[in-house]
């Protein structure tokens, strides 16, 4: 794990690390044993919420080097730590109280688990005598959360609460990422102790395979061989595994086109020629035609999410399926594995790469993918006697920011937006909210992603009036830090995306879908003291967006949009991806 | 930037190629020559688990939210100090039993698992309490079935059976003549035949002790 940690962040943040772990916390406490353990696993920053029973592992980090965030609410903390994993490549670490804290923290910790984003929850819990009694803010947190973590632990003892600590941080980045939870009662935290929490090690019963077996390599590099159709699908796992560079790698040598997931966006560059962009539900059409016509799909970290593959029936419909993944259980879940590897992304793909006698021939079929690419192009139309456009917007913001700009965003149309017409060339800039599909997540994540990212690079966070409003208390905290985010609202006054299956598949039935009572965006990021612009028009974009990216601190646009564009191209729910809609009337 | 406002260009869904192939619900590319719907099959699943709390819910939880079918649970210790044997029967199509094996696997508690083959031997114990007034055919029927007495009163004659699942559905059938007041049934508990490990990783003969994490699955 300590590879990916290398790869994303910068050598001054090496120096950081040094200097936490020069004045180690003494450990007098389960609570200093605790930090001493975040300490000890390299954890430089965490997000948390005081409260009760979480007092002695804050007053614990009173005397650590580990920077506390305060957020505004517990569900902040997750999202942050979430996103601050993302972009550094190492567990996110948050923190809450008991009860009201702990289920805060629920959103946060689902979504983690959805995108399996490597993230240490830990929680004050009631003194274990009082558990059980339904005492002042106890809830059965590691009942609540045992479905939405990797694992979770109930600390039991001072003397071994740091080892838990160590080792939960440990599992949250073992094999296939996810979140890992510990409970804290308050004694366990008060408690006397001298004892030195060991080395941070996964559980033994939860090391995962990196290395594939010879023989599933050698039947996936024969499938690869045959195929006169061949498209790699690039997941999250890709990103996360950190084996971009080498299933670029692997893409651009034997000339196969690469489609990738909503997670996986920034895996291959989003500009090259073989690249299709995302495919799924909102993808480009090129993708899903690609998907609809290959022979091998070689798929690699995808967990083949309905979003993606639409019907199951109609799914890649003639391809033998290649599916690369860390996770046996991934394996033939949702589509039939015909060619199973089980291991690290990375590593599979360079043995089957070296198992290949000789690339598959694939010209015809790199042309036809180029012609769909011609045939299908993601493209709006923004007459002068209409609102602006969203996608215009994000067009905008892309051009106006560096090449490796971290972007966040909520969920709904203005994330579709984001994806489809930012054009993503790295890996962890892409930031977001897939699985569980989080309203809110934009902004306590481009927090996450802020503290975690360089101070030269640039974070932006593409939200929606509905997503933005959520989270909103956030900004307070970007401000207090002097956090330089830009939010770009794309705001419809709808809750977008339901307003557009309204009028898709409900008649146009708009209940509930109208926000046109959202507050004044601007002069409320004013109020947070953030700066905030009103943009109405085409000809007002460009100066706010410099503006906004200008100042040194959190800023807001509030980019009034069409309220009536909607998200194309489109699968419908269950559908074919080859019969993706251009056109309401085509649904 | 273009000016067409009747969405995204290109041809309309009719007009696109489409393939012939399909996949049926499981994913499965559908052959037209060995097509197949998978019919559900019965099958018992062992784990040698770490003995801490919640391990049970655990099990159960992850049955629950990924509805695999559960015909029974059972556990106890082994003679490892820390291990436990979960033994779950379950009823699924082939990919089902497939999931089921390896999300039992992933979780943390879990030291191996393993399906059991169809000649492992099988057991379950079951109490019936029937109605006293025939106490000698209730013998008869308790003797047949090589069953024991516990309890005999005026009123109610408790007996204990055990034995493989068919041979109590048989028993209970038996039985039922006399009045079945209640019933008590362990489910199926389970070992491999011989010297067969009933999990990976299993030593016979020595309970689950040297047992390895499951990681070679796939």
């Amino acid at each position: 794990m300590s590879e990916r940690t290398a790869a994303t962040t910068d050598p001054d943040a090496t120096d950081g690390a040094d200097d936490s772990t020069e004045t180690p916390t003494e450990i007098t406490s389960g609570s200093t044993s605790v930090v001493r353990a975040l300490e000890n696993a390299g954890v430089e920053t965490a997000f948390g919420v005081q409260g009760g029973a979480i007092m002695p592992i804050y007053d614990a980090l009173y005397h650590s080097d580990i920077r506390h965030v305060t957020m505004a609410h517990e569900q902040g903390a997750a999202h942050a730590a979430d996103a601050y994993g993302v972009v550094r490549g190492d567990p996110g670490v948050c923190l809450a109280t008991s009860g009201p804290g702990a289920t805060n923290l629920v959103t946060g910790i689902a979504d983690a688990n959805m995108d399996s984003d490597a993230v240490l929850a830990l929680t004050g819990q009631v003194p274990s005598d009082m558990v059980g009694s339904d005492a002042f803010q106890e809830t059965d947190t590691t009942g609540v959360t045992a479905p939405i973590t990797k694992h979770n632990y109930f600390a039991s003892s001072p003397d071994t609460v740091g080892d838990t600590v160590g080792e939960a941080f440990a599992l949250a980045a073992e094999g296939r990422p996810g979140p890992t939870l510990v409970d804290l009662p308050k004694d366990v935290s008060l408690n006397e102790t001298d004892r030195e929490p060991g080395p941070a090690q996964a559980p033994e019963t939860c090391r995962a395979r990196t290395d594939p077996a010879d023989s599933q390599v050698e039947a996936a590099a024969r499938a690869i061989e045959r195929a006169e159709k061949p498209l790699l699908l690039f997941g999250g796992g890709v990103v996360k595994a950190d084996a971009a560079e080498v299933a670029r790698q692997f893409a651009t040598e034997h000339r196969i086109p690469v489609v990738t997931t909503m997670p996986g966006i920034g895996a291959m560059p989003e500009d090259h020629e073989l690249c299709l962009s995302w495919a799924g539900m909102h993808g480009t059409g090129y993708a899903n035609m690609a998907i609809t016509h290959t022979d091998c799909l070689i798929a690699v970290g995808t967990r083949f999410d309905d979003r993606l593959t639409g019907g199951i029936d109609t799914f890649a419909p003639e391809a033998e399926v290649v599916h690369i993944d860390i996770d046996p259980a991934e394996i033939s879940k949702n589509v039939h594995a015909d060619y199973p590897v089980v291991g690290d992304a990375g590593r599979a793909i360079e043995r089957v790469d070296a198992e290949l006698d000789e690339g598959p021939d694939a010209r015809e079929w790199v042309d036809q993918c180029l012609t769909w690419k011609d045939e299908y192009p993601m493209d709006y139309a923004a007459p002068d006697n209409e609102p602006l456009k969203p996608q215009f917007v994000v067009e905008a913001l892309d051009e106006a920011t560096p090449d490796e700009t971290i972007v966040t965003s909520g969920v709904g149309q203005h994330q579709m937006w984001a994806a489809q017409y930012w054009t993503f060339t790295e890996p962890r800039r892409w930031v977001s909210s897939h699985g569980l599909g989080t309203m809110g997540y934009g902004l306590p994540a481009a927090i996450g992603a802020r503290v975690a990212a360089d101070d030269d690079e640039t974070v932006v966070c593409v939200d929606g009036d509905a997503s933005f409003l959520m989270t909103i208390q956030e900004l307070s905290v970007a401000v207090r830090e002097n956090l330089d985010i830009t939010v770009a609202i794309l705001n419809n006054e709808y809750i977008g995306m339901v307003r557009q299956w309204q009028d898709a598949f409900f008649e146009g039935r708009r209940m509930a879908a109208g926000y046109e009572w959202c507050p004044q965006f601007d002069k409320l990021a004013e109020a947070f003291g953030a700066r905030g612009w009103t943009v109405d028009s085409y000809e007002e974009v460009p100066d706010a967006i410099e503006e906004a990216l200008a100042y040194d601190g959190p800023s807001v646009i509030d980019f009034h949009v069409d309220p009536a564009e909607n998200v194309y191209p489109m699968v419908s729910s269950g559908g074919a991806n080859g019969k993706f809609a251009l056109s309401e009337d085509q649904l | 930037m273009s000016d067409n406002r009747t969405g995204l260009q290109g041809p309309a869904p009719d007009e696109r190629p489409h393939p012939d192939g399909r996949r049926n619900a499981q994913g499965i590319r559908i052959d037209p020559e060995a097509e197949s719907e998978h019919e559900p099959r019965r099958t018992v699943f062992s784990a040698i688990v770490e003995d801490e709390p919640g391990v049970l819910s655990r099990v159960a939880g992850l049955a629950a939210r990924r509805q695999f079918n559960i015909e029974s649970l059972t556990v106890g210790p082994t003679t490892v100090e820390g291990h436990s044997r979960i033994t779950m029967v379950v009823e699924e199509p082939e990919p089902g039993i497939d999931q089921i094996e390896k999300q039992l696997a992933k979780l943390k508690p879990v030291i191996s698992v393993g399906e059991l083959d169809d000649d492992a031997v099988r057991a379950e114990l079951v109490l019936l309490k029937v109605r006293g007034e025939d106490p000698d055919k209730v013998h008869a029927i308790t003797e047949m079935y090589d069953g024991r007495t516990l309890d005999a009163g005026p009123e109610t004659i408790t007996v204990q059976l055990s034995g493989d699942e068919r041979k109590i559905d048989d028993a209970v059938d038996a039985f039922r003549r006399f009045g079945i007041i209640e019933i008590a049934r362990t489910g199926q508990t389970a070992l491999a035949h011989g010297s067969k490990k009933t999990v990976p990783g299993e030593e016979p003969g020595t309970s689950g002790e040297p047992t390895k994490p499951n990681t070679n699955t796939q």
